[in-house]
């Protein structure tokens, strides 16, 4: 078990300079300059222009650049200096990352606990009128896009029941986040019902599920324990990289709700030219997906003792 | 009114981007002071974006960061909206040969942090945002100034660190020497880029462009990045436009369309625009608070004059491209009247603004559009495009232009959309526009120069499209070294009267604040730079 964890750790290595190397090497094939951009219409002062390019070392071939970058990230935790504000991107980041983590962290919690209980009761009545049901609401939110949705939701809860507040001004406010975590969760929530439907209902008809309503277990103890164990591991997986795709994915949503987290700085990242900042933001997306799917291999042999690590 | 904008290229990439589309009428927004009872201490919010840059005068070049330098750093100037000067900060501005100006101070005047604004804070400012070294992006705005060649020089090392032009007298007087004559150059000192700056700002710039220290009608309170900006009255102020207000929320929006939601539910108060998804509805939504109002910006298309295509062209043949423009239908259908067609190649609402300064070249006629094109030796290659950039909104009045273009005069007319503003600043500054660009001018400040010399004259900052005539130049020239201002803005309006013969670039109309407020404020008015004057807001109890 620690070999494979150690082992698992050290392939992120390759990964890790292979995703930042690609990212730096993208935003410098874009044609624009970052600090040319701030300029704008009328341009600047040369002077000024070849004194920031240099501050920023954009005037050193890619490669080396990179090579500054990376060496500045890994031993001194300096992710370098967002060229506009010309503030530390660890601090851009501070601010960013705790909005999304709060966002879809509510979105994940909702789509865990929403998405199982649907798939749950769905699968133990497989065929019947609450499946159907369940099967046509979950297919809803999927075909629905997220813009689709979040403009339904904002017209009815806000400005007809006036219940929530349309938008989200102060991100530490869980009233104001409920609306966009539901919508960021609603595609995701949807496909953890259906694997968690398909599986359970498969499972039931399991050998070891009859031996256990042989013995005369409790029906509690039968779907609680012996069912769910065998039947979350597909649901697991998707979980897992689910919550990579809610930390990075989340720039429709951001957008319409006015949340000022990892997607909207993405976004403006690439659309100023700021390669530093980009890399930041995606190293540690990629570190997020990377022990997210770590946490999903172990969480296997959890559910599922037949499968060992070595 | 407050004048002079920033960013000009921010603000139009803004402007394009989010004014694009709404009722027409035109219609004033004085924000009438109601009966209502006012809470002078209320303090009020207002949609802006995350500024780019720290709080530096000199280094807040568009216009999320300007809007909240202006509230807290006042200079020796304004206007009023005719374009007027209104002194400010100085006492008087004098000049004899409109070269060198002397400026007396106020007495009385503080920065928030209770020390007094001398000349000696004007001068250290200037001199220190003007040195490349502190990397402030306005710093060409010092270049008038005779000794900024050698502070900033454009290859080598800087040979001083102060610019001889300027030179302080006593406490409250100093004068500025220019290398050459400009009669307006006082407009100039409205800008934000030369405001005063306390002496505890060199102790740490970085530290003050998060927590600015000013002169201005407010001071500085927090800075939640992302989240809002918080200003509150100062009121130790000396300025004759003191706050009305208790203070302001300069609260953070990413798009437009979430804060017109949050104004209609309350969660904000003023807003500067209106996005275009909502501009059919604002009207009767917001009722009579609800604003429509020119503001001083104008949208052209202009030939890139370097490519083969229009090296040598006759300016007929532009006369009659402008001519196939049928301005009227496109601004009231495509955009929804948010725009007003151009009658010229100045903007309304500044100092020498004159109404059909082009006469009828701006006129939508098939005819004699398909007539001069032909006088001219045709469009080469019979075939011209339009490029903009995708992200600005602008693909919808590309096309409309070009079926215009097309239907009148058979001249084939396409978009060369550039993925985003970066890319299509990219292709100018390299010369590689293929054939003409869009491209629009904000005022820096309210006078007709600004649209005609910064655009149009052979080495101007604003020339991108390598325009060049020397005619124009020797009329530029002579437009600066006028006696007096009266005299340099009759000459310009010549100028620009002139420019029909020439066609530097073919003027597509004017912009409009399309804007609303929430019904918690009144005595909203929105200055000519299309931003919302804060100072006169008051508050309802």
């Amino acid at each position: 078990m620690g070999r494979y964890v150690a082992r698992r750790l050290l392939q992120m290595i390759p990964v890790f300079i292979g995703t930042t190397l690609l990212i730096f090497l993208m935003v410098y094939a874009l044609p624009g300059d970052p600090v040319r951009g701030l300029f704008g219409d009328k341009g600047g002062s040369p002077a000024v222009i070849a004194s920031l390019r240099h501050q920023y070392g954009l005037d050193q071939p890619i490669l080396v650049q990179y090579y500054h970058y990376m060496k500045d990230m890994i031993l001194h935790f300096d992710f370098g200096t967002q060229i506009a504000s010309g503030r530390p991107v660890t601090d851009v980041l501070g601010e960013a990352f705790p909005v999304t983590l709060r966002l879809g962290g509510l979105a994940f919690a909702i789509e865990l606990v929403l998405g199982m209980a649907l798939g749950i009761w769905a699968g133990l009545r497989a065929g019947r009128f609450a499946d159907n049901a369940i099967l046509l609401v979950s297919l809803l939110l999927i075909s629905v896009p997220v813009f689709v949705l979040g403009f339904i939701l904002k017209v009815v809860f806000a400005f007809q029941l006036n219940w929530l507040p349309p938008n989200v001004n102060d991100s530490t406010n869980f009233n104001e986040l409920l609306m966009p975590a539901f919508v960021l969760a609603t595609a995701s929530l949807a496909y953890v019902t259906r694997l968690t439907r398909t599986s359970v209902a498969e499972n039931l008809r399991a050998d070891y599920i009859r031996t256990a309503v042989a013995k005369g277990l409790p029906r509690r103890r039968v779907v609680g324990v012996h069912l769910m164990r065998n039947s979350l591991i597909p649901v697991i997986t998707y979980l897992g990289t689910d919550i990579g795709a809610l930390m990075g994915g989340a720039v429709v949503t951001e957008g319409l709700f006015n949340i000022q987290g990892i997607g909207g700085t993405i976004y403006q990242s690439i659309v100023r030219r700021e390669g530093t900042t980009l890399v930041g933001l995606v190293t540690i997306l990629v570190l997020v997906y990377l022990l997210a799917s770590l946490l999903v291999d172990l969480l296997y042999a959890v559910l599922d003792p037949r499968i060992r690590y070595a | 009114m407050r004048g002079a904008k920033s960013a000009k290229w921010v603000a139009i990439a803004a402007v394009v981007a989010l004014g694009a589309t709404a009722c027409g009428g035109g219609g004033g927004d004085k924000g009438s002071d109601s009966k209502a009872a006012v809470d002078p201490a209320g303090k009020f919010s207002v949609e802006v974006g995350e500024p780019q840059n720290p709080l530096q005068p000199a280094n807040t070049m568009e216009s999320n960061g300007s809007i909240v330098i202006k509230s807290l750093f006042s200079q020796l100037v304004s206007y009023d909206d005719k374009g007027n000067i209104v002194y400010v900060n100085a006492q008087s501005v004098d000049t004899k040969d409109n070269k060198t100006f002397t400026v007396k101070l106020k007495s009385g005047w503080k920065f928030h942090d209770g020390t007094p604004v001398t000349a000696t804070s004007y001068v250290k400012a200037w001199n220190w945002a003007a040195a490349p070294a502190n990397k402030q992006t306005n710093s060409f705005w010092f270049s008038d100034i005779a000794g900024y060649d050698d502070v900033a020089p454009a290859k080598g090392k800087p040979k001083a660190t102060t610019m001889s032009g300027l030179k302080v007298v006593d406490d409250s007087t100093f004068t500025i020497t220019l290398t050459k004559a400009i009669p307006y150059y006082v407009y100039k000192l409205g800008y934000e880029v030369f405001s005063p700056l306390p002496e505890s700002f060199y102790k740490d710039p970085k530290a003050a462009g998060e927590h600015p220290i000013g002169n201005g009608p407010y001071k500085f309170v927090s800075w939640a990045h992302k989240k809002q900006i918080e200003v509150a009255k100062f009121d130790g102020y000396q300025g004759p436009d003191k706050a009305k207000n208790g203070g302001v929320l300069f609260k953070n929006y990413t798009n437009l369309e979430t804060a017109y939601e949050d104004l209609k539910s309350g969660n904000v108060d003023v807003l500067r625009q209106i996005a275009p998804k909502d501009l059919p509805v604002y009207k009767s939504d917001l009722g009579s608070r609800a604003v429509d109002k020119a503001y001083s910006a104008i949208q052209t298309i202009a030939p890139a004059f370097y490519t083969k295509q229009w090296k040598n062209i006759d300016p007929k043949v532009l006369q009659g491209l402008s001519m196939a423009i049928d301005r009227a239908t496109i601004t009231k259908t495509v955009l929804q009247g948010t725009r007003e067609p151009a009658t010229g190649w100045v903007a309304k609402g500044v100092l020498g603004y004159e109404p059909n300064a082009g006469g009828d070249v701006f006129t939508y006629n098939p005819t004699k559009a398909k007539q001069l094109i032909k006088d001219g030796g045709g469009v080469p290659g019979n075939a011209i495009t339009i490029q903009y950039n995708a992200d600005g909104g602008h693909k919808e009045w590309v096309e409309a232009v070009c079926n215009s273009i097309t239907n009148a005069t058979g001249v084939k007319c396409a978009g060369d959309s550039k993925a985003d503003f970066q890319a299509d600043l990219n292709a100018r500054d390299a010369q590689q526009v293929k054939s003409m660009y869009r491209s629009g001018w904000v005022l820096d400040f309210p006078m007709n120069a600004n649209f005609i010399r910064d655009l149009y004259g052979s080495k101007s900052d604003g020339n991108q499209s390598g325009f060049s005539n020397k005619k124009i130049d020797a009329d530029i020239a002579a437009a600066d070294t006028a006696s007096s201002l009266a005299d340099s803005e009759k000459k310009y309006q010549d100028i620009e009267k002139e420019l029909v013969n020439y066609m530097p670039s073919i003027p597509l109309w004017y912009y409009k604040v399309n804007a609303g407020y929430s019904d918690k404020v009144t005595g909203v008015a929105y200055a000519q730079d299309g931003d919302p004057i804060l100072t006169g807001v008051q508050v309802k109890k």
